[in-house]
């Protein structure tokens, strides 16, 4: 029952985070909204993980905790690439002015 | 279940393929100035490797590993069959080449360490590991971490020149690249729910026909064709491959893309076998045809010799992909029996030495003209003769005209296509031979045009980047001439689908 | 049961109105505090998904040091996207699109076999050769090692590929700019008073990870929180990328995780295998030294490339 309705937030998350995704321009935005997207896809899991039963399953546990270290990692690059791009042209996001 | 299964007999070559790089990779750090000749060292050892490991699936067949003893599901373990085997050759070879390239162009002076020569080689050693990790891997989620291993190597190479558009360049990359994965994850994740692995083998003898299976294969799909750049989802690509240093353009168009290729077709043949349909193929031949079509006009239209080259990776992925509804014929007897697999194959691999060719080639105009507009060079075939050259030879095996490897692929494949009766994909292929004729010639002209005074390269170039492209280009014609090799390897654990057709 | 359940819906409601929000709000640095949120909100969901581990992982590093990144860059880079985003039509589409994704998804989430097939049993009948107590520990550095192994190398090409932004004068020299909290400032007063208590925090999760919920990664995040935290109160300055000893630092784990791999196909049979005498002890090693390079290459991560000469 537990593992239903939070598997059924992981897809709701999955949906708003894929939206912010595509339809924000501003590249922190979009990397945020990844990160939405991501822990959805964390939470789907992690329900998956909790129909095992009691105590959960500990292998998608432990999947989780590396997706959720690769998922810092490329935020981090994110970020920086996000910073120098702003520095050098004064922008924010990475697609052509005309749009 | 035993904590310690002894893995099979034979020396683990297919460890050592992924252990060597990575080890490299974190050598390089506090190695410092002493990086690039760490990876001078490696890269032919590497290559020895690579070898041996194809020597040892010649031999005794597929080979499998289970790491840390631990078989699956619990484990992870490690694969190679004749297609893996032939990937880690070919990204050995292409990587020599460009290590021999690139020795010069990131070189720090004596005694000093400077960025780019640091994070180049670096990042090289790291992309090179990723890649051999994703041709090697047999486990969904190792493959995913594989994955992100390989964008995080090379977007930085993408934007290593840190100008502006390089870096909007590879920040539209990374948010691609991360989409991609998020989104194979996500299948992958459904995959697990359903059949409580992610092991490839174990997941080809249970997966079934099922809605959730069909879901988790479509978003796996999706997230490896966006990291493929495959149209339409192709936009990312120009930009970061133009804007890389000639060296690394080389690698991430030649291989990287490739990764992500060759696991849709671990995805499709290997893991999930009997979930696909003809009517996904079909779709996925379809947009192989608009990335043949679409890739080849906007080349044709491009100003910039990089851009055009970039360009022709969009449309030569296309063909990739034609190979998949057309795989099979087994069962129908035919003489070619799985000749699309091979054809596909056998493309995947020429196109690598062509395009690694090309884009070195490419950055040597740029660095003897100081500008890469095509209009604009002429005369430099007479300053540059052996770049030239090697520039047409590549150019040859992408138009798919003999000898070349990319003629006996497309003929693979061109047949196939007439003798399994879907004869429109004979016509798309048709259509962009003439395209992929239009593009090369457009470059060439010009290099090979007749001028007044002859040209002077404005800055030298070395000799020993000239016979690397050259080199390059002449391995993807030796394909054309002496294809059998490959051919045979190839056989070695090819999946049954690629015999008798997908749905 | 009732009341847990009840908790249950207000705690899902509350995350999907916060990442609603995040995504919604005009501005950016609105949507971060949002983000922030929510990433504390979902370390409960964790606990409610009997999953300690994740939810300390999920604190810690999904709402603790992405929000200190995302914080950090939103008061540098204000300015506003200037490329129009999809019309309202456009975004309607998309969001249906979306929305049947999501619908598309909760229908597998329901259509998902019963019994759940599970690795359960497999991980229960294996984790006595490793003489752990914690399975997903045990998960991590024994039976899944390769994937940890790869994605602490991860961790590492990221730190390669934002010190790659540097421009070629600033390369060798020290990361981010120097932080100087007034001596009497509040700032100064909690970097004073927190990094011992936060070292021994870091350290009793390294410690208890081999048998409860904890390991490398959670505590190494604690780790790098109490350094980043020294280096803002400026009491420590962020070391030049040039040093040795950093980059010594940088590459233990990874160093030591392969070297003891390898030692596996000698002793063990297997690369990445342990003899089931010494397991224990070998994985704790191995702990030990990710520990140490995971704090110190995601507080560098956070303060991001070289920016000031060497």
């Amino acid at each position: 029952m537990t593992a239903t309705l939070y598997g059924l937030t992981g897809a709701a998350l999955v949906g708003i985070g894929l939206y912010g995704l595509i339809v924000r321009r501003h590249a922190l935005r979009r990397l945020l909204a990844f990160n939405l997207l991501g822990s959805g896809v964390f939470l789907l899991f992690g329900a998956v993980a909790e129909r095992a039963g009691p105590g959960g399953d500990p292998v998608p546990h432990a999947m989780i905790i590396t997706g959720i270290v690769v998922a810092l990692a490329a935020t981090a690059l994110g970020v920086a690439l996000v910073l120098h791009l702003a520095r050098e042209t004064g922008r924010a996001e990475p697609d052509p002015p005309e749009g | 279940m035993p904590p310690v299964a002894a893995p099979e007999a034979g020396f683990p070559w297919i460890v050592l393929a992924i252990l060597l790089p990575l080890a490299g990779m974190v050598a390089a750090l506090p190695l410092g100035r002493h990086a690039r000749a760490l990876a001078l060292l490696l890269i032919p050892a590497g290559l020895v490797v690579a070898l041996l490991l194809a020597a040892q699936v010649w031999r005794e067949g597929e080979v499998t590993y289970a790491l840390g003893g631990w078989t699956p599901p619990l484990g992870i373990a490690l694969r190679a069959d004749g297609f893996s085997a032939v990937m880690v050759v070919t990204t050995a070879v292409v990587l020599l080449g460009v290590a021999l390239f690139a020795q010069s162009s990131f070189r720090a002076p004596p005694g000093e360490e400077t960025r780019a020569a640091l994070l180049f080689w670096a990042l090289l050693l790291g992309l090179w590991g990723a890649l051999n990790a994703a041709f090697l891997g047999n486990d969904l989620f190792n493959l995913y971490v594989a994955l992100e291993l390989l964008t995080l190597a090379a977007v930085p190479m993408a934007s290593l020149e840190a100008r502006a558009e390089t870096l909007a360049a590879a920040l539209r990359y990374l948010f691609f690249a991360l989409a991609g994965s998020v989104l194979y994850l996500l299948g992958a994740v459904l995959l697990y729910g359903a059949y409580g692995t992610l092991d490839i083998t174990l997941l080809a003898e249970r997966a079934g026909p099922e809605p959730v299976t069909w879901a988790a294969a479509a978003l796996m799909t999706a997230g490896l064709l966006a990291k493929t750049a495959l149209f339409p989802l192709h936009l990312w690509l120009p930009p970061a491959h133009a804007g890389a240093p000639a060296a690394a353009s080389a690698v991430l168009s030649a291989l990287v893309v490739k990764a992500s290729f060759f696991l849709v077709l671990r995805l499709w043949f290997d893991a999930l076998p009997g979930v696909m349909t003809a009517a996904a193929g079909q779709l996925l031949a379809a947009l192989g045809a608009g990335a043949i079509l679409f890739g080849s006009v906007l080349a044709l239209h491009q100003v910039r010799m990089k851009l055009l080259v970039a360009y022709s990776t969009v449309a030569q992925l296309g063909y990739l992909f034609l190979m998949v509804p057309l795989a099979g014929g087994g069962g129908a007897a035919q003489p070619w029996d799985a000749g699309a697999w091979s054809g596909g194959v056998l493309h995947a691999v020429s196109h690598a030495f062509a395009k690694a060719a090309m884009f070195l080639a490419a950055g040597l105009f740029l660095r003897a003209a100081g500008h890469d507009r095509i209009a604009e060079l002429r005369g430099m075939g007479a300053a540059l003769p052996m770049v030239t050259l090697a520039f047409g030879l590549a150019g040859l095996s992408l138009l798919g005209l003999p000898p070349s490897g990319g003629f006996i692929a497309k003929w693979l494949l061109l047949t196939t296509a007439m003798a399994s009766g879907q004869w429109w994909w004979a016509l798309v292929m048709f259509a962009g031979g003439l395209l992929a004729a239009g593009y090369v010639f457009r470059a060439l002209t010009p290099l090979l045009a007749r001028t007044e005074t002859p040209v002077l390269p404005g800055r030298p170039v070395p000799r020993h980047q000239q016979w690397a492209v050259l080199g390059l280009a002449l391995c993807s014609v030796a394909l054309g001439v002496a294809p059998l090799m490959p051919f045979a390897l190839l056989q070695v654990g090819r999946p049954e689908a690629a015999e008798e057709g997908i749905g | 049961m009732t009341a847990l359940w009840l908790l249950d819906l207000c705690l899902v409601a509350v995350i999907l109105a916060v990442a609603l929000s995040a995504v919604a709000a005009r501005d950016l640095f609105a949507a971060t505090v949002f983000f922030v949120a929510y990433g504390l909100l979902i370390a409960l969901a964790w606990v409610r998904l009997d999953a300690v581990d994740v939810a300390l992982a999920e604190a810690a590093i999904g709402a603790g040091l992405t929000g200190v990144l995302l914080l950090g860059v939103t008061a540098r880079v204000h300015m506003e996207a200037r490329t129009p985003g999809p019309g309202r039509g456009m975004r309607l589409a998309i969001g249906a699109g979306c929305a049947a994704v999501s619908v598309a998804l909760a229908a597998a989430v329901l259509s998902l076999p019963v019994p759940a097939p599970s690795l359960v049993p497999a991980v229960e009948a294996a984790i006595p050769a490793t003489g752990l107590g914690n399975p997903v520990t045990a998960v991590l550095l024994a039976f899944r090692g390769y994937d940890t192994l790869l994605e602490t190398l991860v961790l590492l090409l990221a730190l390669l590929g934002v010190w790659s932004l540097a421009p070629d004068r600033l390369w060798g020299g020290r990361p981010g700019l120097r932080h100087r909290a007034r001596p009497e400032g509040t700032l100064a007063w909690l970097g004073r008073l927190l990094p011992p208590i936060g070292l021994l925090v870091g350290v009793y999760v390294f410690w208890i990870g081999s048998d409860q919920p904890g390991g490398a990664f959670q505590a190494g995040t604690i780790l790098a929180a109490v350094w980043l935290l020294a280096i803002m109160a400026g009491l420590s300055d962020a070391p030049p990328v040039r040093s040795l000893a950093l980059r010594l630092v940088l590459v233990a784990g990874p160093v030591v995780f392969l070297g003891i791999g390898t030692a596996g196909l000698f002793v063990a049979g297997a690369f990445l295998g342990y003899p089931p005498a010494a397991a224990k002890t070998l994985i704790v090693t191995v702990e030990a030294a990710l520990t140490l390079s995971i704090a110190a290459t995601l507080a560098l991560l956070v303060a991001g490339a070289p920016e000031r000469a060497p």
